[in-house]
């Protein structure tokens, strides 16, 4: 509740205005679009509201309607929900400029776009400031839910096939979850996560809860070789929301992940980091070979999401010794991945509005008439394969030298291996884009937004690695890893 | 074995065997309803859990748990049920591309 007195209501607005407006725009589907962008402007004020008092005053606890833990809902947020939820502002902002343009000629779709949207928007601002284990369960599932719905707007028996075998996956990740909270609240009697980082000690019921709920959240974030469904179901949805769903919704089951894992998992199955470090790597090396393989563009793209997430849990193994600057890393590319993907997954929308296909081979001299999107892949591509200056370099180079310094060499051939198939697979679709096709098409025009919108997240991507002290800054705030910066842990 | 205890195996019983069928069977109707067995599976674990000794009261939180449960799965089911029409009409199929009809 900060310090008394001294109450802020940001954390409250950052749940309910998308929440209503989602409700709005269901109601009066007409101003969908206004609505929308409404709330994106919203958002992202709260956002900055939240972390200017988050950086004046330290960490936030709120409880909702006075009811604390143990019995009422508490809002939480440390340094690490807060740069999640300003990712969130950001590329929600950028995904919500690029939909306007991209629904303007399919009202229908638009109809449906916006309410679903929101509510994503509304479930993951939710997850990240939920302090217990079965309100995020709740958002887990609204997050779920929405994202399946809006994976089916594109329609087609493609997009539909794999919303459908997303939401499977997405319920059957939850169950798993659910069953999870079960164990853990007959065994300790709290779904208060500081409660029960107090109560809970390495015994079979909490193993069985932690096995249960890591399997059920690693379902959802697609870390190989759980990752099967993830492909067909980022590159066959519509541009906007394949772009929504690799940056945000992926990175929104790794945050709960890691979350429980710094605070709960971590006391009672430390020996499973080595486990995630190698299933990590294995994403990094399988998602960049199929990635390099495909013939698709947005599939091409959905690979490199598999690959990226790979990283994700390298950092694990590495934060057993580093501690704190294999964790930087990870989140740092978490946030320059969710800026990159998003834009990439916007640039190859525009190149289908405009060609009508996505077929790398026949992207037939792009370079010349979409010259703002192929820049926006090739500079989200330089973040992706982690060039520098751009914000996946220093993402990498963290992990690189945490990897290095602990003697870890198995895991920095596969980071550096890792940059080097991403070059491939970006300069692969970079080369097509100027090359003639054998069949020319017929063009569409694209509207200038969309061309700008994907740009601007690209630009952000790189931006990350020159202006890194900010968002290391607000990371601080609470001292999520339990680490103070600057203090070696051995 | 307590009362809670048996009702606690006979939930991860029906958990495993919704998980089961939900892994075999190709019908999208039969995933959809496999699904929904093993959601009763938890709320039965959840509520058979939740008299925590043997002559005190039931704790209630874990039924609000199970409210709460109840309203999510009918929401995932609707939603399910109205995708699997969707593909049916798309496509003229009721099963995933890469699974046989049997």
């Amino acid at each position: 509740m900060g310090q008394p007195g001294m109450v802020q209501y940001w954390d409250i607005a950052l749940i309910l205005l998308p929440l209503t407006a989602a409700l709005l725009a269901f109601l009066f589907p007409r101003g969908g679009t206004f609505i929308g962008l409404l709330t994106a402007v919203a958002v992202m004020t709260c956002a900055a509201g939240l972390t200017s008092v988050l950086l004046g005053e330290g960490e936030q606890h709120h409880a909702i309607g006075g009811w604390g833990a143990p019995l009422g809902i508490m809002l939480h947020t440390d340094g690490l929900s807060m740069l999640m939820l300003l990712m969130g502002a950001v590329v929600g902002l950028g995904i919500s400029l690029y939909a306007i343009a991209w629904f303007r000629d399919e009202p229908a779709k638009a109809k449906r776009f916006w309410p679903l949207w929101l509510l994503l928007w509304t479930a993951l601002n939710a997850l990240f400031l939920s302090a217990d284990i079965f309100n995020l369960y709740v958002t887990l599932e609204l997050l779920g839910l929405s994202a399946a719905g809006l994976a089916a707007l594109a329609g087609g028996p493609a997009a539909l096939a794999a919303a459908m075998r997303y939401l499977l996956v997405s319920l059957l990740g939850s169950l798993l979850y659910l069953l999870g909270v079960a164990l853990l609240y007959h065994a300790h009697g709290t779904v208060d996560i500081a409660l029960l980082a107090e109560r809970l000690s390495p015994s079979p019921a909490s193993w069985a809860a932690v096995g249960l709920m890591s399997v059920g959240l690693l379902l959802k974030t697609a870390l190989f070789p759980l990752h099967f469904w993830l492909p067909p179901a980022h590159s066959s949805a519509s541009a906007p929301v394949s772009a929504l769903l690799s940056a945000l919704v992926v990175k929104a089951t790794f945050y709960l992940f890691l979350r429980l894992w710094l605070e709960l998992f971590a006391t009672v199955t430390p020996q499973l980091n080595t486990l995630l470090g190698m299933l990590g790597a294995a994403a990094v090396l399988w998602g960049s070979l199929q990635a390099l393989r495909q013939s698709r563009l947005k599939l091409l793209i959905a690979y490199s999401t598999v690959a990226q997430i790979g990283y994700l849990f390298m950092a694990f193994p590495l934060a057993a010794l580093a501690g704190l600057s294999a964790w930087n890393g990870a989140l740092y590319l978490a946030l320059s991945h969710a800026l990159a993907k998003s834009a990439m997954f916007m640039a190859a929308g525009n190149l289908v509005r405009h060609a009508g296909h996505d077929r790398i081979a026949e992207l037939d001299c792009v370079a010349q008439r979409l010259p703002l999107s192929v820049a926006a892949f090739a500079l989200a591509g330089m973040s992706i394969m982690g060039l520098p200056p751009s914000g996946g370099f220093v993402a990498k180079w963290w992990l690189l030298e945490a990897a290095m310094g602990q003697g870890q060499w198995a895991l920095a051939l596969v980071l550096i291996l890792g940059g080097i198939m991403a070059a491939a697979y970006v300069f692969k679709v970079v080369g097509f884009a100027f090359t003639k096709a054998q069949v020319p098409h017929e063009a569409r025009s694209v509207p200038l937004t969309m061309e700008w919108v994907a740009l601007a997240l690209a630009l952000g991507a790189v931006l990350l690695g020159l202006f890194v002290l900010s968002p290391l800054s607000v990371l601080a705030v609470g001292e999520p890893f339990g680490l103070t910066p600057g203090v070696v842990v051995q | 074995m307590s009362a809670a205890l048996f009702y606690a195996l006979i939930g991860a019983g029906i958990f495993s065997l919704g998980l089961y069928a939900l892994i075999i069977h190709p019908h999208l109707l039969r995933k959809i309803l496999a699904f929904n067995l093993m959601g009763s599976g938890v709320f039965l674990m959840l509520a058979g859990l939740a008299r925590r000794t043997p002559d005190g009261a039931p704790d209630p939180v874990p039924h609000a748990m199970v409210i709460t449960g109840i309203v999510v799965a009918v929401a995932a089911t609707a939603l399910a049920l109205v995708l699997m029409l969707s593909l049916r009409d798309a496509s003229g199929h009721v099963v995933l591309p890469d699974e046989k009809e049997h």
